[in-house]
């Protein structure tokens, strides 16, 4: 799950890593009042707050030394669609702007945090290359990220913030700024384990020319298997950030993620739910989805599949491939029937059923009466789901 | 022969009193397995069809004298139920487990540093030597004795996998389930290696996704490492970047960990790669000429 970056402050600025001052605001009046409180320092920068990178290329941050300069920064910028490199061509909306207090930068670094699953610890990264992407600097200049690992027994211990401080010669900088950095990198890492975090980056990590250490911009996703834990993180969702199929794919616990293409796919099992989007491509369609029902679902979740399915206009046709294990195929064929009656069936539906009960399964689909493509093998399947989806018969 | 498990195998099973627990228990029970002892913490001196219920993993272990333990306890539990069998020495540890926080899965992995235990998932189907024993969740009938070792970080393509090579006339020595989380027990190069030495293994049918480079790194061992043919596919070409797809380790983050990344590392390490998941049972057909 991923909060916006003012959550993300207001979250960090609790276990005392620190972050500018600063407010949310979803008018332009709002704006108003919060820059009475940051222009102190002469400057307010206005933020739009998306659940995507590269806001600042795009025009969504933008710098305000007054206060009618600030209103008509977030006049400007909430309601607007902002496109960055990682929103997609759709762009999204901007509902609310962070205010907050601007500060006289004197280097920018980067610090990130994540589960390192070559050594399966967390491991805490630097790099002097402050407000350029990892990605980039990973691919380009390896050697410019410095990384420790931290032992999960003892925590994050001093040493190994003081190695990541000398290394970035932050002590060249002024020499206090090393244990600023160590009680920086601390905080974090304490936020990062107690909120279960699976990822926290700060980029740009800053130097002020008072000589502070501040988060100016700050990313967080937590791990969706932990938030069982973690009741008032869950309630940072903000489910306008997220596609609404996948929304209501979630509150059936259905693994969704939604594509490109126009073949919907219901599937049981993540690896086969791949395979099947995979083999699809390979016999010349496109998937328009994702969908792994689990192995042990029922029949409302097999409806809610069906619906989600259904209310996507792009699908033409739907393609079922259920492997039955311990989940029996008649059951998943009574769960089709059952919610094909209820959805109804507006686009070709193909059904391949394999493994336990196959032949029960086959015949319950076959007597039930409905227009139902059936396949043997996932090729076959595959191939029938893209002659239908082109409007040609299978 | 097989690699980690076999017929004379002792199982218990920690989370026996559960539905899935009590299920999986007698499905193992009828497949063979030697269920010898459950583990429910308070529920010590019941039994589940004649499967004697322990209190903890120790006494169960001194009772009964198993193995291996199976589980199937609720995510939030499961970590504790890991470091239980570990430090109760049990040798192999299968947790079916889906959905365990990953930052409780580093606390397991570091707990285990040292210990002689094996630990293989969670977030899997777990492990099978067909006739012998199962200790998992797989659908047994599909299985058969054989010469192909199957690895794989997912559970219903594996079956798919295994059903193709059973409807081809091949057996499968041993099938381990790796599972799909991004911090686990054992990987694709631990299997790799028993199956390398393994004399009943003539093939390898490896399955992998996006996500990490357990793939990548898998290549280079079968490069230096491995003489008999291996048969590869890796599921999720067409997912997309920075989407977790059903599997918590199944994500392309930062660019890393694509298919075709990963299909590239295991041609290059001689590998035949399928394209097609309907393709794996017939290219091991091939593989074994």
């Amino acid at each position: 799950m991923n909060i916006h970056e003012y959550q993300a402050k207001q979250l960090l600025g609790k276990y005392g890593v620190a972050v500018p001052r600063g407010k949310i605001a979803f008018t332009p009046q709002e704006a108003e009042e919060a820059a009475k409180e940051f222009l102190n320092s002469g400057v307010c920068v206005v933020k739009a707050q998306i659940h995507a990178g590269g806001r600042g290329k795009a025009g969504g941050v933008k710098l305000s030394k007054s206060r009618d300069v600030v209103v008509a920064n977030a006049k400007e910028i909430i309601g607007r669609v902002l496109v960055t490199h990682q929103t997609g061509p759709a762009g999204k909306e901007v509902k609310k702007v962070l205010i907050e207090e601007g500060c006289e930068i004197a280097k920018e670094f980067y610090l990130g945090m994540v589960v390192d699953r070559g050594t399966g610890r967390v491991a805490v990264m630097a790099s002097t290359e402050g407000g350029v992407e990892i990605e980039e600097v990973a691919a380009k200049t390896p050697e410019k990220i410095l990384k420790e690992c931290i032992d999960p027994a003892v925590g994050l211990q001093p040493y190994q913030a003081r190695n990541l401080a000398f290394a970035l010669e932050l002590n060249r900088i002024d020499k206090a700024l090393v244990n600023k950095a160590v009680k920086f990198i601390t905080a974090l890492y304490t936020a990062f384990v107690e909120s279960d975090c699976s990822m926290a980056e700060i980029n740009p990590l800053v130097i002020t020319k008072s000589g502070d250490i501040i988060a100016l911009d700050a990313k967080i996703s937590f791990d969706d298997n932990a938030l069982f834990r973690h009741k008032d993180i869950e309630g940072m969702r903000d489910l306008d950030e997220e596609d609404p199929k996948e929304v209501e794919a979630s509150r059936f616990n259905l693994n969704y993620v939604a594509l490109d293409g126009n073949i919907g796919c219901m599937v049981n099992g993540a690896g086969l739910a791949m395979a099947t989007m995979d083999i699809i491509k390979l016999s010349g369609g496109a998937p328009a989805n994702f969908l792994d029902v689990g192995g042990g679902a029922n029949k409302d979740q097999v409806t809610a599949a069906f619906k989600i399915l259904m209310s996507d206009t792009k699908v033409k046709a739907v393609l079922v491939n259920i492997f039955g294990g311990i989940m029996r195929c008649d059951i998943i064929a009574e769960g089709i029937i059952a919610a094909a009656k209820v959805v109804g069936i507006r686009a070709p539906l193909v059904v391949r059923l394999q493994g336990t009960n196959v032949e029960q399964g086959r015949k319950l689909l076959a007597e039930s009466g409905l227009n139902v493509i059936t396949a043997d093998k996932m090729d076959e399947a595959a191939d029938k789901a893209v002659k239908a989806a082109k409007g040609n018969k299978p | 022969m097989s690699i980690l498990i076999n017929k004379n195998t002792k199982v218990i099973c920690q989370g026996i009193t559960g539905e899935q627990g009590t299920f999986h228990s007698r499905q193992m029970a009828a497949y063979g397995t030697k269920m010898v002892g459950g583990v429910t913490p308070g529920k010590g001196g019941m039994s589940v069809d004649g499967i004697p219920v322990f209190d903890t993993v120790g006494e169960a272990v001194k009772k009964t004298g198993a193995h291996a333990s199976v589980i199937y306890v609720p995510a939030g539990f499961a970590a504790d139920a890991i470091m239980e069998a570990v430090d109760a020495g049990i040798k192999l540890v299968v947790c079916i487990t889906e959905g365990i926080p990953v930052l409780d899965m580093v606390k397991v992995k570091r707990f285990m540093e040292g210990r002689a235990a094996r630990l293989v998932g969670p977030n899997c189907p777990g492990v099978i030597t067909p006739d012998e024993c199962k200790i998992g969740i797989m659908p047994g009938h599909i299985h058969k004795k054989g010469p192909v070792g199957v690895v794989s970080r997912s559970g219903t393509l594996t079956y798919e996998a295994v059903d193709q090579l059973t409807r081809l006339g091949l057996g499968q020595s041993t099938c381990v389930g790796i599972g799909g989380d991004p911090v686990n027990g054992t990987n694709f190069v631990d299997v790799l290696e028993f199956f390398a030495k393994d004399p009943e293994t003539k093939a390898i049918v490896m399955i992998g996704e996006i996500g990490g480079n357990a793939e990548e790194d898998a290549a280079d061992f079968i490069k230096r490492n491995v003489k008999k043919p291996v048969v590869g596919y890796i599921a999720g070409v067409t997912a997309p970047k920075g989407k977790r797809m059903g599997h918590a380790g199944a994500i392309i983050s930062g660019g890393k960990g694509t298919a075709d990344a990963k299909t590239e590392a295991m041609i290059a390490a001689g590998i035949r790669v399928t394209k097609s998941p309907a393709g794996i049972g017939a290219m091991a057909l091939d593989a074994l000429k």
